[in-house]
């Protein structure tokens, strides 16, 4: 597993992409796989800094990414408030446009982008969220 | 990201440059409100050179198509889409809110 750390800020999103893409790439991964794996964290990192870091400057993201057993895992761990993204609503995605919930979107595209999703939570000390892309 | 404009008689035409994530958003969901406030309100974004978005931009889009639909034949729509931004906008179910044209000039012709 390669680990680095980033500050929970929307501007680091571009290198938090880029590290995820390039281990994505290293671990066998291209195109397609490549991208939705970029977006899946990107929508993770960007959950975490808007609701677990909510008006909290100095935050930290902790991301891992590493293949084991043919199963790519990214691993996110934060030490803000706590979110399960399992408890998140589903956006409607029947309804029409004047009825389309805006909220849930990035946690309902990261669960459709990925094979596995699991979240741990350690009250008052950090929260780890894991994103699994099973190699085909 | 980058957004260039140019205008023709029934609609503008923006083209879409670089990525759309939570750090872009902003700007991009500022640049389609200002043009429906100003009175244009029949957009074509042509996204041939838009490399990533995130569920960000897609939200700044159903804002805009919301706000733009609120005029006489006012409507957003989507040209040159990568395939890539294509299977996640499939895949957050928001295809069926937009027209979406192979290139920009079909999509110019379709107001």
């Amino acid at each position: 597993m390669q680990t680095l750390r980033f500050p929970a800020r929307f501007d680091y999103l571009d290198e938090i992409r880029e590290f995820v893409g390039n281990s994505a790439r290293q671990n066998g991964f291209d195109g397609k796989d490549v991208y939705n794996i970029q977006l899946a964290a990107d929508e993770a990192a960007s959950n975490i800094i808007e609701h677990a870091y909510k008006g909290k400057a100095d935050g930290e993201i902790q991301i891992s990414c590493g293949l084991e057993a043919e199963r790519f895992a990214v691993v996110l761990v934060d030490y803000g408030k706590s979110f399960d993204p399992s408890h998140a609503p589903l956006p409607n995605l029947s309804a029409d446009l004047a009825k389309r919930r805006i909220g849930g979107l990035g946690i309902f595209l990261i669960y459709k982008l990925m094979d596995e999703v699991y979240y741990q939570s350690n009250p008052d000390k950090s929260n780890t969220l894991t994103l699994v892309k099973r190699r085909a | 990201m980058e957004i260039t404009h140019q205008e023709f008689k029934r609609c503008d035409l923006f083209k879409l440059i670089g990525r759309i994530d939570s750090a872009t958003a902003p700007q991009f969901a500022k640049a389609l409100e200002k043009a429906v406030g100003s009175g244009k309100y029949k957009l074509v974004l042509d996204m041939s050179e838009l490399e990533y978005m995130s569920s960000a931009g897609f939200r700044a889009l159903l804002a805009a198509q919301r706000a733009a639909k609120k005029y006489n034949r006012g409507e957003v729509t989507l040209a040159s889409m990568p395939d890539r931004i294509h299977e996640a906008f499939d895949l957050a179910g928001f295809t069926e809110l937009f027209k979406i044209f192979d290139d920009p000039l079909q999509a110019v012709g379709h107001f």
